[in-house]
């Protein structure tokens, strides 16, 4: 079997979709984030665990991806976005992720341990706000969503840098800002 | 190996770090981020097909993300199930009402709660869909393929968190 025919497989896909989601939403659980006092202390920035749990992530991924990438197994879907799309839809995003205590993936892994506020609360409201979305979406498209595009897709095209010099120092990076926030304790 | 799957926790390290794996074998296997904030229109595109067939077959939106039970869907029972199956194992299951660190400051009402998780669920599916994404697709699936816009959408998520958060814990205490 090879890689398009599994890509290409639908009914293969909807198994695999929740296989992903049933490994995803256990290491979420096991990392911590799934705890609404967790997610608000990371906003409060008094607890860290999203931080260490998501650079983490990033860390391994980034390298993984484009070691996988240089040998052709997956490929870019960075898009290129807007100020109006990506920055006023992230503050939006900002304050309800507030409100909730929880964030789209973490409020259904939440309800999995029985916080039926992120159930009653989180995932009805997520429901109605991309209905929301939806009704407006036509408007939006032709106007806000379009304005002030990005110069580049990617960080190594917006510096002019190579791919390999940006994960080296974003690497580098992030071990430093994890290893400042075990030194002050975090 | 069992007793470790039946920790209440691991380290935040090792578990972002089985996210960054589980990331690439997505790209590998699926073609696609790990996402979760495409499978909630498609759910209301499922729900709206059923309420109202023929407003819902008309709006742009679900043109572009179309309603149907299929990979990006299939993430959020999954996700459901992973972490139902984690407290399973650790035997940390319990049903909760009002957060403690909530209650700490707004008191034991589960209404009050509700009312203000409802507005925040709100929000963040509408801001999730107008971003285009959510912590983990632009924030960790972004960051990994170096995307401008993710990392920026990123860095606004949790302005837009930090300073909301802030003003609802700290107002609220100054009241």
């Amino acid at each position: 079997m090879t890689l398009e025919s599994i890509r290409a497989n639908s009914r293969l896909q909807i198994v695999l979709g929740l296989l992903f989601g049933i490994c995803f939403g256990f290491l979420l659980q096991k990392g911590g984030v799934t705890d609404y006092n967790v997610i608000e202390g990371q906003l409060l920035l008094t607890d860290f665990t999203v931080v260490k749990v998501m650079l983490s992530a990033v860390m391994v991924g980034m390298i993984g991806f484009h070691v996988l990438r240089h040998f052709g197994y997956v490929r870019s879907h960075a898009a290129e976005g807007t100020l109006g799309a990506n920055v006023i839809g992230g503050l939006i995003f900002g304050v309800g992720f507030a409100l909730l205590g929880y964030c789209p993936g973490t409020v259904a892994g939440a309800v999995g341990t029985g916080a039926l506020d992120a159930l009653v609360g989180g995932m009805l409201g997520m429901l109605i706000g991309a209905g929301l979305f939806a009704e407006v979406y036509p408007k939006l498209r032709d106007s806000v969503l379009q304005k002030g595009p990005f110069p580049a897709v990617t960080v190594p095209e917006f510096l002019r840098l190579p791919t390999w010099i940006v994960i080296i120092v974003l690497e580098i990076a992030m071990i430093g800002l994890l290893a400042g926030l075990g030194y002050l304790g975090f | 190996m069992f007793e470790y799957l039946t920790l209440t926790s691991w380290s935040p390290y090792l578990a972002g770090a089985g996210i960054g794996v589980l990331c690439c074998l997505a790209f590998v296997l699926s073609d696609r981020p790990i996402g979760c904030s495409t499978a909630f229109v498609k759910l209301r595109g499922l729900i709206g097909r059923t309420i109202n067939p023929e407003k819902t077959g008309r709006m742009d939106y679900y043109q572009e993300i179309v309603p149907k039970i299929d990979w990006a869907l299939m993430i959020i029972p999954g996700v459901m199930i992973g972490a139902f199956i984690s407290v399973l194992l650790s035997g940390s299951f319990h049903l909760l009402w009002v957060p403690s660190l909530w209650e700490s400051t707004f008191g034991p009402s589960p209404l009050l709660r509700v009312i203000v998780a409802l507005a925040g669920g709100i929000l963040l599916g509408f801001g999730a869909r107008w971003a285009g994404g959510c912590t983990s697709g632009h924030g960790i699936n972004g960051s990994i393929q170096l995307s401008l816009a993710s990392m920026v959408t990123a860095a606004c998520f949790f302005a837009g968190g930090i300073a909301t958060a802030l003003l609802l814990f700290h107002g609220a205490g100054a009241w």
